[in-house]
């Protein structure tokens, strides 16, 4: 097994000859989305621990999450939680052997762009 | 050739030792992740921008309580998980080690800030 073909192997394609496509795009956002989102986690306990806190310090931090900018870092945060949720389901669905060739990993893709910010129009339709 | 078996040889080992637990933990993690980041989502969103003594009576109920203590605890156990790869991926050297240390004690810092907030509030 490890014996086999050593030194003989293809090279992983390096950034600067590698022509982007729908594949390499949405893995890329979706690693992108995954590093954000620590971002909407931290803002998320900061909210937390106000609200452990006292009611001043709650309403100061509750006023800049629900500020205007407030608002747009929250739904951007939301994007990048159902953009990663469903980048990650085609990773499991590719983990499970299905869906590798290059049509359906761009069905796939194209799912992804379009799906995440309707699930994200339902959530605040939802939560509003 | 050896007397053991392909299978005997990779149990446990690789060049991590771990063999496939981290990518085994991450993914499931990822399966839960897909039932725990709607409860939070819609147990979490309505109560931003409510008044102190609504956040105080929603996160004193069951519900909203565990589906935040879930988020915490595996969300952001899976992204430490993830940034261990994504540092791995990027940084070399002894800046790997350091960077991986400071990431977990980031993830893990976060969830215990996150649950003694909830459990002050929900308790």
């Amino acid at each position: 097994m490890a014996d086999v073909n050593r030194g003989n192997r293809p090279l992983s394609p390096h950034l600067q000859v590698y022509r982007p496509q729908l594949n390499s795009m949405t893995s890329i956002l979706n690693r992108l989305t995954g590093i954000a989102l620590l971002g909407g986690a931290v803002l998320v306990v900061w909210w937390l621990m106000a609200a452990a806190t006292s009611e001043s310090y709650f309403a100061l931090v509750d006023g800049l999450l629900t500020s205007l900018v407030g608002d747009i870092v929250m739904t951007l945060s939301v994007l990048a939680l159902w953009y990663h949720a469903l980048g990650g389901v085609r990773h499991l669905v590719w983990d499970m052997g299905y869906g590798l060739d290059p049509d359906d990993g761009d069905r796939m893709g194209w799912g992804i762009i379009i799906g995440a910010p309707a699930l994200t129009f339902l959530t605040i339709i939802a939560i509003i | 050739m050896s007397l053991m078996t392909d299978r005997k040889r990779v149990i446990g080992l690789g060049t991590a030792k771990s063999g496939t637990d981290h990518f085994w933990k991450s993914t499931v993690t990822a399966v839960a992740l897909l039932v725990i980041v709607p409860m939070f989502l819609f147990s979490f969103g309505p109560l931003l921008g409510e008044p102190y003594a609504d956040v105080q009576a929603a996160l004193a109920r069951p519900f909203p309580a565990v589906s935040a203590a879930l988020m915490l605890i595996v969300g952001l156990y899976h992204f430490r998980l993830g940034i261990q790869v994504v540092i791995e991926d990027y940084v070399q050297g002894p800046a790997r080690k350091i960077a991986i240390i400071v990431a977990a004690c980031l993830s893990y810092g976060l969830m215990a800030l996150g649950l003694v907030s909830l459990a002050q509030i929900a308790l």
